[in-house]
């Protein structure tokens, strides 16, 4: 099943990656070489399999319910683009 | 020739004050200017070093050195240290510096090392290269018309080339095993779990797992203690201690029995890379192991699985790239939505693009259970055949990769050849399993052959200990490309 112009454009929209109209051929090639490749999956029966999502199959760890870090925002907000008074700026969303 | 001591020579240098850190450290610093050309570094921090090495020197005068006091040591430029820029290849990040240090990071600087600078790699990881990197390719120092592998291949070229004793990497599918194998050394992916991810950039984080890139098993096990262990900052750490340095390299081999997968040796791996494992095994066979024939038949299905699973997990974990919080933003933006879309654009490379858009796509409506789903089913019958694989064995062995380096430029065009390099890694990942890569031999053109050793969950001491008797037996680790020497 070949991906369509549509499914790039629809795709990039959900991963919010601005991909411009002479873009669209490269990356439907490239992801269509990809699915060709994964297609193999297809191949194998796995009716009964439980999914894998994790090499260690345990339940994360606990901790206790206590504050362990100081407020550090100036610290992380240092490497940010663009703050004002320990506010991450952003363009206009409410008009 | 300071640069062709071993890591284990070098300390002893160190603590018998026969060599001053700030020496060391100079010597290097001069080295990785004077081969500049390979392109190994992103950044170098000379100032830091020097103050660093300093220190240390302080330290081994009053006797109250650490483990690796004074040695100089470089990170993948994955690892977030707080002095010096991290851009994971990236120009997403060319201009980041981060917070904080990476527990990797931490942990080897409270073990005492000096940190010269941070090595490059392919963007976020993504790549079997090098060539991926924003910062331009690294030449492979065997021969420089050829790739280092990747995604480590920084740390792989710097090590290789006397240019510093030892270095971080990270393997997903194969990114320290690979340029290993690649550049002549031994490389180390722990079990998963094992090396704290506490700062390392994320890729796909049920694969990721950092690691050394030395040039013997002895420097290995002596990084891999400095580095691993439990960290409560990593939720997926592990709560057990590493075994020491002597515990991980004294291993008898007698009675070691090691498993060749049929799926390993086949036809298309190439013969030279064949005749040095068969080679590599029968001088183990000697030394006491027993070799004992394997099956792991699902592993073809290994690309096409890790290949749903890895974007995946990257089109999640890149989504913080906003362009808000750190790293790159567009000019260009007038809404919020083009805020975003804009900076993703203009700071990820085509490859990492490439990624997000297939994970993006395997995890959206109407195609998650027949790829995502599908793919972690494939994972478990995956993980299981190494299970079953282990009754027979202690530990699993075969080519690291099908073939030597490869010329830069070769596979560019063809991102799905470029994927099949990691074809006998990337199930390892798949599995949480630790693997090693060793130098074994040379083919005709003088490239590096590496033969990779994997062990069951928990187990590294069975395969730097195997290394460490081949190479006690062998010289191709002390190989040096002859222009660094």
């Amino acid at each position: 099943m070949p991906i369509s112009e549509n499914d790039v454009t629809r795709v990039a929209r959900l991963a919010r990656l601005r991909v411009t109209e002479a873009e669209i051929p490269q990356y439907q090639a490239g992801l269509d070489g990809i699915l060709d490749l994964v297609a193999q999956l297809h191949e194998s029966v796995t009716d009964d399999i439980e999914p894998m999502a994790h090499p260690q199959d345990i339940s994360l760890r606990l901790r206790e319910d206590q504050v362990t870090e100081d407020d550090e925002r100036d610290l992380f907000q240092e490497c940010a683009p663009a703050v004002e008074n320990g506010l991450y700026l952003v363009p206009r969303v409410i008009e | 020739m300071l640069h062709l001591l071993s890591l284990k020579a070098l300390r002893e240098r160190l603590q018998k004050r026969e060599v001053s850190s700030v020496e060391l450290t100079k010597h290097f610093i001069d080295r990785i200017a004077k081969f500049s050309d390979l392109n190994a570094f992103i950044s170098v921090d000379e100032e830091g070093a020097l103050a660093s090495a300093e220190d240390a020197d302080k330290s081994l005068n009053k006797n109250q050195s650490g483990n690796l006091t004074g040695i100089p040591i470089a990170h993948k430029d994955i690892f977030c240290t707080k002095r010096l820029r991290t851009t994971c290849g990236s120009k997403m990040l060319a201009g980041f510096t981060a917070p904080y240090d990476a527990t990797v990071v931490q942990r080897l600087a409270n073990a005492g090392c000096v940190t010269i600078g941070k090595t490059n790699m392919d963007e976020f990881a993504m790549g079997s290269s090098n060539e991926t990197s924003f910062f331009g390719n690294v030449k492979n120092p065997w021969q420089t018309s050829r790739v280092p592998g990747g995604s480590s291949g920084g740390s792989a070229a710097s090590v290789a080339a006397r240019l510093i004793p030892a270095a971080t990497g990270t393997d997903t599918g194969g990114s320290i095993r690979q340029p290993a194998a690649f550049c002549g050394l031994t490389g180390l992916k722990p079990s998963y779990g094992r090396v704290s991810r506490y700062g390392m950039i994320a890729f796909a984080s049920s694969l990721d797992q950092g690691g050394p890139l030395t040039r013997s098993a002895e420097d290995s096990a002596i990084m891999f203690n400095a580095m691993g262990g439990f960290d409560p900052k990593d939720s997926t750490s592990i709560e057990r201690p590493i075994p020491s340095v002597n515990e991980l390299l004294d291993l008898d081999l007698r009675g070691l029995r090691l498993g060749l997968p049929t799926e390993f040796f086949d036809s298309s791996v190439d013969t030279a890379v064949l005749g040095s494992v068969r080679e590599a095994l029968q001088i183990l066979e000697k030394r006491g192991a027993q070799l004992v024939d394997v099956s792991l038949p699902n592993s073809a299905a290994g690309i096409p699985c890790y290949y749903v699973i890895a974007p995946a997990e990257a089109s999640s974990n890149l989504s913080r790239f906003d362009g808000v919080r750190f790293g790159h933003r567009s000019e260009q933006a007038d809404s919020l939505l083009d805020l975003y879309e804009c900076s993703r654009a203009e700071g990820f490379g085509e490859e990492v693009k490439r990624r997000i858009l297939i994970g993006t796509y395997v995890l959206s409506a109407g195609y998650y259970d027949a790829y995502y789903l599908k793919a972690q089913k494939i994972r478990r019958v995956i993980s299981d055949d190494f299970t079953k694989a282990f009754e027979k064995c202690d530990v699993i062995v075969g080519p690291t990769t099908p073939s030597t380096a490869f010329k830069i430029g070769e596979k560019t065009q063809d991102p799905v050849s470029m994927y099949l390099n990691d074809i006998f890694t990337n199930t390892v990942n798949l599995a949480g399993l630790p693997s090693l890569s060793m130098p074994v031999g040379l083919d005709g053109s003088g490239l590096p052959i590496g033969m990779q050793l994997i062990g069951r969950f928990m187990d590294e001491t069975s395969l730097i200990g195997t290394a460490h008797q081949f190479q006690l037996e062998t010289d191709w680790h002390e190989r040096c490309p002859e222009d660094f020497a």
